[in-house]
């Protein structure tokens, strides 16, 4: 009984979640998606190394990092574009945009650094 | 080892001897077949005419018949330097001192002109050397040409000039300006007046020779000896460049002398027994290897031989070593120094003492019978009182005809080195194994150490080896050798040498193997054993393998010194060595290939998925511009980022940082200033839409 309501209530919590972001914007979604995109590629560099050990360590990391990094920066941008979010309402997106592309250039240029 | 050591040992009695004893050797054949090779002519001609007068005075001298026939060429060089207007005094000197052996003819014009020449040089001149050659020239054209009036004007002026070179320590010096004074100079000036002397028209004052002779004495008491009687003169080393050795200058100084003494007659004397150390000084160079040392030292004694005061005589051994198994006799033979034989003498032995002993003579003295046919005095038997050993025997010499005696110099006594070798008798040579304390013989066993040995023994370490024998010299007298040592030799090479002690004839050691555990290292096992006995006089010294000994020894304690490391075989340390293989670093451990490159097409996926994600997305390039201008720098930018990422992959493959930052500085400007542009557009589009 408890059980049945438990998963009704999931249930309903995924559709009400579902319903919901799909009226974000789409310029919003595309960078969710890339957001996911990077953490999945993560994921399956840290299982790569699960699997084969630690050897190189710095190829590793700057694998991981640079997916990590990458993510991290979309966020960033996804919270200057948003345009519910006060704070930025000022910023044009194109600016933000910029300083994405920026910050994944000197990003990625570390990383290949590091890279080995 | 012995008979290396006996070479050795002959010689250490003449070290001891060396104070006094010595023999020297008058000239003989080797000097001869030496004087040929030294002066040997380049195609037929020496280089000046200095040499062609030194070797062919030195071919004069020694008598060698088959010399080099060099007078052709000689004779041309001499009339070519004897008729030249430009030759020096120094030149026509040599060359008429050449051609007074060569005996060249010279025509009256030109001897006419030498002398008018050398007069004028002597008049002129200023130097010692200046006048040596000069005068010297004159005296030898007077000898050459059939003029009788060759004479000195002013001889005593002349020879006042020379003297005023002298000094009063008994040296002269070679000019007024220069104060270096020397033997050689004096040797020089000496011959100079004895040449002003025999040119003086008539005689001369006596006053002036009488200064002479205290120069002469003056001279000789600078006069150097060496401990075996050799006296010579030295000049002190003071510039490098005019130092004549002690050859050349004891050489100058016996021509003047003799050369002084010829014309003086008698005025001028040379003490007999400083003649004798010089002729001494002269035959102890023996064989010298230099051209001119060569002709110094053979006109040297020349000059000593025919002088008309006293001719050296010297005593000479063929051997100094005597065998008294061979029954050699003792030789002695008397020449003078150039190897021309002696007046009739005697030579009488007047003693002979044991090296290094200062006892009571062991011979008496007695004669020498002379051999004629031979010209050796000969002693047939050694007294039975000489044994084996090293010996100084001395020797006089006694002339027969008492007028023999002013003219001959022989030296009071002349003490020679003798060395007497024999056959040792080495008798009852036994080896003996005996029991501990009580010194029973458990083993015994003769040795015939003149043969072959191979005795096989056995000891414990509570058991004594012994060996024993006598030695006997052919006189029958007790023998101490310089060396009797035991040796034992163990299997691993170690050695211990052991020193075989005597009384009287009988020689001993015993080895008790008790108190020798710890020395050879408690080391059981066979040990070789091998005995020497030698001796510088001994002509059968011995170095034996007796045989072995099988030694058991007790267990070493904990604390017992190791034997020391046996000497490396020089081949394995120095040889080469075992091959080094390189441990590289093991390579580090690769995941299989399959499963990275499965990896490889996982991590590609999420891209996919998000490029079928942006479709499903509905994206579109509806924003793009239109417009020529906006969208080249759209398409620009695009390329921008491209090329910058495709920079990336390059540096990751093969550029270093360096390069890539100076390309990203110039694709960073490029894509900054693009990248503004269009997104400066596009923002103004989209404010223009939202405005509008």
């Amino acid at each position: 009984m408890g059980r049945s309501s438990s998963t009704k209530d999931a249930q309903a919590l995924f559709h009400s979640l579902r319903s919901a972001y799909a009226a974000t914007p789409v310029n919003l979604k595309i960078i969710d998606l890339y957001v996911g995109f990077a953490v999945f590629t993560a994921l399956i560099q840290v299982v790569y190394m699960a699997i084969v050990g630690s050897f190189p360590f710095n190829s590793f990391l700057s694998g991981v990092l640079s997916c990590v990094g990458t993510a991290v920066l979309a966020v960033c941008l996804r919270i200057q574009v948003n345009k519910e979010n006060k704070e930025f309402k000022d910023l044009p997106p194109e600016r933000a945009f910029a300083d994405f592309v920026l910050c994944n250039l000197v990003l990625h240029l570390v990383i290949m650094n590091f890279l080995g | 080892m012995a008979r290396s050591l006996a070479g050795f040992l002959a010689l250490f009695p003449f070290v001891l001897i060396c104070g006094a004893a010595s023999l020297f050797q008058p000239i003989s054949d080797s000097h001869r077949s030496a004087a040929l090779e030294l002066f040997t002519p380049t195609h037929g001609s020496f280089k000046s005419l200095e040499e062609t007068y030194e070797a062919l005075r030195t071919f004069e001298v020694l008598g060698i018949e088959k010399k080099p026939d060099v007078t052709a060429t000689a004779c041309r060089s001499i009339s070519e330097t004897l008729g030249s207007l430009t030759s020096t005094p120094k030149d026509l000197f040599y060359a008429l001192k050449a051609n007074s052996i060569v005996k060249c003819k010279i025509n009256e014009k030109t001897s006419e002109g030498i002398f008018t020449r050398l007069n004028a040089a002597v008049n002129g001149a200023s130097s010692l050397l200046d006048f040596y050659y000069s005068i010297g020239g004159l005296v030898l054209i007077k000898g050459q040409t059939s003029k009788a009036d060759v004479y000195l004007t002013d001889a005593e002026g002349v020879f006042r000039s020379v003297k005023a070179f002298s000094q009063s320590d008994g040296r002269w010096r070679y000019s007024s300006n220069n104060p270096e004074s020397s033997a050689f100079a004096a040797g020089i000036a000496l011959e100079t007046l004895a040449g002003i002397v025999s040119l003086a028209s008539s005689e001369m004052d006596q006053s002036l020779i009488i200064t002479l002779k205290n120069d002469v004495s003056k001279l000789f008491d600078s006069i150097e000896k060496y401990d075996v009687g050799a006296l010579y003169f030295d000049d002190k080393l003071v510039d490098g460049r005019e130092h004549q050795g002690p050859l050349s200058t004891t050489s100058s100084v016996v021509r003047g002398l003799t050369a002084l003494a010829a014309v003086t007659a008698g005025s001028v004397n040379l003490p007999g027994d400083k003649i004798l150390g010089l002729a001494k000084f002269f035959l102890g160079i023996g064989v010298p290897g230099d051209a001119e040392d060569f002709f110094n030292q053979i006109d040297s004694l020349a000059c000593l031989e025919s002088n008309r005061v006293s001719i050296p005589l010297i005593l000479s051994l063929p051997s100094t070593e005597l065998s008294l198994t061979k029954k050699d006799s003792l030789k002695v033979r008397v020449n003078t120094v150039l190897g021309s034989n002696a007046p009739p003498l005697t030579v009488k032995l007047v003693g002979a003492f044991s090296s290094g002993s200062k006892d009571a003579s062991l011979v008496e003295s007695q004669e020498l019978k002379f051999d004629a046919e031979t010209g050796v005095h000969i002693l047939s038997n050694l007294p039975k009182s000489i044994d084996v050993g090293s010996y100084t025997f001395v020797f006089e010499i006694v002339l027969h005809e008492s007028e023999h005696v002013k003219v001959y110099v022989t030296g009071s006594q002349t003490k020679v080195p003798i060395f007497v070798t024999g056959l040792i008798k080495i008798e009852s040579a036994e080896i003996t194994v005996l029991d501990g304390d009580l010194g029973s013989i458990e083993t015994q066993k003769k040795l015939d150490l003149a043969g072959h040995n191979a005795v096989s023994l056995s000891a414990n370490h509570l058991q004594k080896l012994r060996i024993s024998f006598q030695l006997t010299t052919p006189r029958g007298r007790a023998f101490r050798p310089h060396q009797a040592l035991l040796k034992l030799r163990h299997e691993s090479k170690i050695e211990h040498i052991f020193l075989v002690g005597n009384s009287g004839k009988q020689f001993e050691i015993v080895l008790n193997f008790l108190g020798l555990v710890e020395k050879f290292f408690y080391l059981s096992g066979r040990y070789d054993i091998e005995l020497t006995v030698g001796d510088a006089v001994m002509e059968n010294s011995l170095l034996r393998a007796i045989g072995h000994i099988e030694l058991d020894l007790p267990e070493p304690p904990e604390k017992a010194p190791r034997p020391p490391p046996q000497p490396v075989d020089p081949y394995s340390r120095y040889g080469p060595k075992a091959e080094i293989t390189h441990i590289f670093r093991a390579p580090e451990k690769h995941p299989p290939k399959e499963l990275s490159l499965a990896f490889l097409g996982l991590t590609i996926l999420p891209l996919l998925g998000f490029l079928v994600g942006l479709l499903r997305l509905g994206v579109n390039l509806k924003n793009f511009p239109s417009k020529a201008i906006p969208a080249t720098f759209a398409i620009l930018f695009h390329v921008g980022i491209g090329a910058v990422l495709l920079l990336y992959v390059l540096f990751w493959l093969k550029l270093d940082l360096f390069q890539t930052l100076k390309l990203l500085g110039f694709l960073g400007v490029f894509l900054v200033l693009v990248g503004h542009r269009i997104l400066s557009h596009l923002a103004a589009t989209s404010a223009k839409v939202k405005s509008a």
